[in-house]
């Protein structure tokens, strides 16, 4: 380890502490079972719900790991058929100016509006709460991966273009070898925001529906304003979202090229 | 016909009278000629007295046929008056019918309307005025329902943040933000009705709010209410969290008033009549179990875990039993702070749509009591209830007295009249 990575790693473990001590110190300054719950009874929630992750008892009452099973599972769905859409949307797109153009108007509408807003209109047309949860997701991870595509196959330099016209490359084979190659990093730096976006949304739309997914049981836990469980959740959010962002990281890394 | 093809139940009863009457005499001739010589009413009450029809009857009842569809999916919100819903399928009431019954909890009115619409489940929890608004396509896409039984007379209350302790009227409430859990909510009724009859006007007055039961709470504490009109367990809640007191039980506003209900799409009723007849059975079978006193404490127990209210055991009982500190420091004996009825009167319906009309949320002219009769099933429930045993009231129409306000009786013969002898009113 070089030494500025062990001064980062000092200083992070040094915040995290600091952080711990002073909530705990303003939790345990209140009553026990008023007030925010400090990280003391959080890690004893935790502990109990890592002992046993996989119960279930019913469609009501699942464990945290069945929970983010369900969670991960409505994200992959959502998020691969967006991406898939999204990446060949944007390489048409980017190769045609006059389309790009025509089309933006309409991104740029589309862009901005929270995923969530969409689900009274897929449940009314689709009729499936579940189906509707996955087109959610659908949607929030749309958007950065079609304009990262359609930007990256834009910004491809004209010489590879023109290489590859010479060459007299069949279209299959002019996208699989040049374009999609030299677009990568800016199609998978598409893919990482809306993997972000798409974590986010999931949580939102699980607490709108109910029935399964770590969303769902944040809501129930909510209901009974057990405080402690809700943190814990938070923790398990951000820590597989963590893990997520970790692997479409190595992608990319591994798809960087210089010119 | 009002109530479709579930009138199988009738046909049944004239079935097992006729199998007895045939018993009895040797026959179908031997009948014909008695009945003839003696008239029918005469016979079949002759025959009574020496033959306990009614039992008969009621076994000829208690097997429909085999339910068309015994794998059914019910959706409830975790609140206390959805308790016969949800204790059916632990306490087994949905299995003694021939049902494999699961209960899916919802997170929102929206949410388990649209769930039910869109068939996910097969029938469902639903507060009383959401069946005649879906039926009438009041704030929701047009579907016909019906709602057989009433799940829990009384039952809510109004509960103040602390802060709020020396309010005393309703007058002393201008300016303040409350909370209702739904629109079609008999909630947001009894709240709207309870301002205006202590002359505050419910739409400029006070600002009313729909929030969901769960998160009425943390917004009692975050100050962003003054105070919710809720069901239960949300209102003891706050008194366990010390956020809030109850101001007033809504038994005090209209002593045993409807609120939540057991619902189904129409075209379950008309296409499984036997699943239906399964389920309300059941239904009407728990509601009674928890009409009674006794059983309170054990159903606490049975509700409280985490798969069906998820809520501190402790809560949940002093709901059930009546007996619980409103917050003032006073521990308040109430036996019927909830209770479990089933017979949806049509007169609660033409109640509940005159304040539909009133509020501007029904624009349209109706006729209030062939809505009424549409969709609470008084009369397929009383027999349904007669078939259990049970005892239903003679009429499905009655007046209904309040504990509050200028006119207390309400006849539904006139709700027209009714409506008219309001000042604060937006029609």
């Amino acid at each position: 380890m070089t030494r500025d990575r062990v001064q980062v790693l000092c200083l992070s473990v040094a915040i995290g502490v600091v952080f711990v001590l002073a909530w705990q110190a303003f939790a345990g300054s209140r009553p026990p079972g008023k007030g925010l719950p400090g990280p003391l009874a959080v890690g004893a929630t935790a502990w109990q719900m890592l002992a046993h992750p996989f119960y279930d008892h019913g469609p009501n009452d699942k464990g945290i790991g069945l929970q983010l099973g369900a969670s991960l599972g409505r994200l992959a769905l959502g998020y691969l058929t967006a991406s898939a859409g999204a990446v060949m949307l944007g390489v048409i797109l980017g190769l045609s100016p006059l389309l790009y153009r025509a089309v933006n108007p309409y991104i740029q509408v589309l862009k901005p509006v929270s995923p969530l807003a969409w689900m009274p209109l897929f449940l009314y047309t689709i009729k499936d709460s579940g189906q509707s949860a996955i087109l959610v997701i659908f949607m929030s991870s749309l958007w950065p991966t079609l304009a990262n595509t359609a930007f990256g196959v834009a910004s491809i330099k004209r010489d590879y273009l023109n290489v590859a016209s010479i060459l007299q490359l069949s279209w299959p084979r002019r996208l699989v070898t040049v374009i999609l190659p030299a677009a990568a990093p800016a199609i998978v730096a598409g893919l990482r925001i809306s993997m972000g976006s798409a974590w986010v949304a999931i949580i939102a739309a699980e607490m709108l529906i109910g029935g399964t997914g770590i969303g769902y049981f944040v809501w129930n836990e909510w209901n009974n304003l057990a405080l402690t469980s809700v943190i814990f959740a938070i923790l398990a959010i951000g820590l597989v979202g963590v893990l997520l962002d970790a692997g479409l990281a190595r992608l990319s890394r591994r798809l960087a090229y210089t010119e | 016909m009002n109530e479709g093809n579930w009138d199988t139940s009738t046909l049944r009863e004239r079935a097992a009278e006729r199998a007895i009457e045939r018993a009895v005499f040797g026959g179908e001739l031997g009948r014909r000629a008695f009945l003839t010589a003696v008239g029918a009413t005469t016979a079949a009450a002759a025959l009574a007295s020496v033959f306990p029809m009614a039992a008969a009857k009621a076994i000829a009842q208690d097997r429909p046929g085999p339910p068309e569809k015994r794998d059914l999916k019910i959706g409830f919100i975790p609140i206390t008056c959805a308790t016969p819903i949800i204790m059916a399928e632990p306490m087994g009431f949905y299995r003694r019918q021939g049902l494999n019954v699961q209960v899916l909890k919802a997170s929102s009115w929206a949410m388990i309307r649209d769930i039910s619409i869109n068939g996910e489940t097969d029938a469902t929890h639903m507060l009383s005025p959401m069946p005649l608004a879906i039926t009438l396509g009041v704030g929701s896409q047009s579907v016909p329902y019906v709602m057989p039984a009433v799940e829990n007379i009384n039952g809510q209350a109004i509960t103040l943040a602390t802060k709020h302790k020396g309010i005393k009227t309703a007058a002393d409430m201008k300016g303040f933000k409350f909370g209702v859990p739904f629109d079609y909510s008999m909630h947001n009724f009894l709240l709207r009705y309870f301002l205006a009859e202590g002359g505050v006007d419910p739409d400029r007055d006070v600002q009313i709010r729909a929030v969901p039961p769960p998160e009425m709470v943390a917004n009692l504490r975050a100050n962003n209410l003054d105070g919710y009109l809720a069901p239960d367990p949300f209102n003891q809640r706050a008194v366990f969290e010390e956020v809030g007191f109850i101001f007033m039980l809504s038994k005090d506003i209209w002593p045993g008033h409807p609120c939540c209900a057991f619902a189904a799409r129409r075209e379950l009723m008309d296409k499984m009549p036997n699943t239906f007849q399964a389920t309300l059975n059941a239904i009407l079978d728990a509601t009674q179990y928890a009409h009674d006193q006794a059983h309170r404490k054990e159903i606490a127990a049975v509700l409280a875990p985490k798969n069906f209210l998820n809520q501190p055991v402790e809560v949940v009982e002093q709901v059930l039993t009546g007996v619980f500190p409103d917050g003032l420091g006073n521990t308040r004996t109430v036996p019927d702070r909830i209770d479990f009825d089933p017979f949806p009167y049509h007169s609660m319906a033409i109640w509940i749509l005159t304040q539909m009309k009133r509020w501007g949320y029904l624009k349209a002219d109706v006729s209030y009591r062939k809505v009424a009769e549409e969709v609470f099933l008084a009369t397929g429930t009383a027999r349904s209830m007669r078939a259990l045993g049970q005892k239903p009231p003679e009429a499905p129409s009655v007046k209904h007295a309040f504990a509050v306000g200028k006119t207390r009786v309400f006849d539904p013969d006139k709700p027209d009249d009714y409506l008219k002898s309001f000042t604060i009113r937006r029609t």
